[in-house]
């Protein structure tokens, strides 16, 4: 069924229809109408689960662990300062390889204090180990929450589900809302070989030796090394097994494509413009715009970021003449931080495009598509002109 | 998909004694209990058993009488603390004789 909403309530349907069993959240702009709807569903009986309102992200994170390891589904949101307030939690989720869902609408840092738009808050939190999907409109919002379910609980890895704040959290489109009964032979449920069972007790991510030791009973349990080296393993192969879910998604829903980069155009180009979001769909306009002029340029929008999927990203760009990187967020004291990923992706190729850096956007500044169609053409035409450092476009200095 | 074992995926254990390792070894001060004043020792009836209740690692056995079990006591001295009897004092380790084995 089509239905028109906004991008909180396309994120607060998807958990609906995925049952989420456990729900606790703090409300943060912009974020706030995705919990207060989530909290209607519970409260009209549309949704059978528990919701908890919490004093803080810290502890939204750490009901969601609980609940997670009693073996439910649990599911949390926030933005920018919360996800942050949560970050010490959002460790303690993936080392203990609790399969939760967390949407984040994008929004930019304080201080100085900003409500507006951009990725600083997810993109610095790439390092934690949490599956990253950024979602490009709400059509792919929904369906990312109820994918994200089905590879959390496979892969046992938490995902975040990002979607930028405004710009798709608060904006109204149309999209195709799923039948129940397809959601739920798509996704099973949540039933974990292991969990807190009075009935069966156990020890759960239990203080570890820098060396593998016997428990009590003799077994030898890994130490924190093995168990930090088989994330980094499961989390790699959690890219192939988000490909077979997607190809599961588009038989049951009639939806599919390449679930980790979105590409647009980038057939014959000699110039491909990547970024993660919302703005890889604005881009597009500029694309066609230049492809009318018999420029040879695409777009890619990265759409898993972590794990980063670093061979079909280099089998899209390795034999671009240049690719230019337009990000919302930073690397403090470097890069982009998606730049400099694909430049260490693109090293190991025997064709090495150039590839430009873009800054843009933050704490919501506008991004008009005469900059962009601006920055894009001074690419193609001098591409041998940029140096290795980040350009920043808008700027009011 | 993936197939690893749960048991590598996180650091888990089944509760036992000595599940985190053997931690009598931390130990400075040895709680020893006068048996003369243990209310299940002197009385010969299942009663008290404080120390067993709030022993945090659980290494005081509910017995008459209650025996500790120093390969895993850390010498926390909650169990003198707790005694009603006043009948667990703790005593420096270094007076009493290493048993190794």
């Amino acid at each position: 069924m089509h239905i028109i909403e906004s991008g909180n309530v396309a994120a607060a349907t998807g958990v609906r229809l995925s049952r989420a069993q456990v729900i606790a959240a703090y409300p943060i702009t912009p974020q706030t109408p995705l919990t207060e709807k989530l909290s209607e569903f519970v409260e009209s009986g549309q949704l059978d689960a528990e919701y908890i309102p919490v004093e803080s992200e810290h502890s939204a994170m750490a009901v969601c662990i609980a609940a997670s390891t009693a073996g439910t589904r649990a599911f949390t949101a926030t933005s920018a300062n919360g996800l942050l307030y949560m970050v010490e939690q959002l460790h303690w989720a993936v080392g203990a390889r609790l399969p939760i869902v967390m949407c984040v609408a994008n929004r930019g840092i304080g201080a100085p204090w900003t409500v507006w738009n951009d990725q600083q808050d997810t993109i610095s939190q790439r390092d934690v180990g949490w599956i990253q999907i950024y979602a490009n409109d709400h059509q792919q919002i929904i369906d990312s929450v109820i994918k994200a379910f089905r590879l959390a609980q496979t892969v046992s890895i938490p995902v975040m589900v990002c979607y930028d704040g405004y710009l798709l959290s608060h904006t109204y489109m149309p999209f195709d809302q799923p039948e129940q009964s397809q959601v739920d032979s798509f996704l099973p449920a949540f039933a974990p070989e292991h969990f807190l069972d009075p009935e069966n007790p156990g020890n759960f991510n239990t203080v570890t030796l820098p060396d593998v030791r016997p428990d009590g009973v003799g077994v030898i349990a890994p130490g924190y090394i093995e168990i930090r080296h088989n994330l980094q393993e499961d989390l790699r192969a959690a890219l192939d097994t988000f490909v077979e879910i997607d190809k599961d998604f588009e038989k049951e829903f009639g939806r599919g494509g390449n679930p980790l980069i979105e590409e647009y155009r980038c057939d014959g180009a000699d110039f491909v413009a990547v970024c993660i979001g919302s703005l890889s769909y604005q881009l597009r306009d500029v694309i066609d715009i230049m492809r009318d002029k018999d420029v040879k340029i695409g777009v890619m929008g990265v759409q898993m970021y972590r794990p980063f999927p670093d061979k079909a990203i280099v089998a899209a760009l390795k034999s671009k003449k240049c690719v230019i990187v337009f990000e919302k967020a930073l690397s403090y004291g470097n890069q982009g931080a998606l730049y400099a990923d694909i430049k260490a992706a693109l090293y190991s190729s025997d064709k090495k495009p150039l590839v430009h850096n873009y800054i843009l956007g933050l704490g919501g500044r506008e991004i008009r598509t005469q900059q962009l169609l601006d920055a894009l053409t001074e690419s193609c035409t001098s591409p041998d002109t940029f140096e290795d450092t980040p350009r920043w476009l808008g700027l009011k200095l | 998909m993936t197939t690893r074992k749960f048991c590598d995926k996180i650091s888990r254990s089944t509760p036992g004694p000595g599940d985190g390792g053997n931690t009598g070894s931390w130990r400075v001060l040895r709680p020893v209990i006068d048996l003369a004043a243990c209310i299940p020792a002197k009385k010969n009836k299942k009663a008290c058993f404080h120390c067993w209740l709030y022993c945090p690692d659980s290494v005081v056995s509910k017995t008459i009488p209650p025996v500790i079990n120093y390969d895993y006591c850390k010498g926390c001295g909650i169990c003198a603390e707790e005694c009603p009897a006043g009948a667990i004092t703790m005593v420096d380790e270094s007076t009493h004789p290493v048993e190794e084995k």
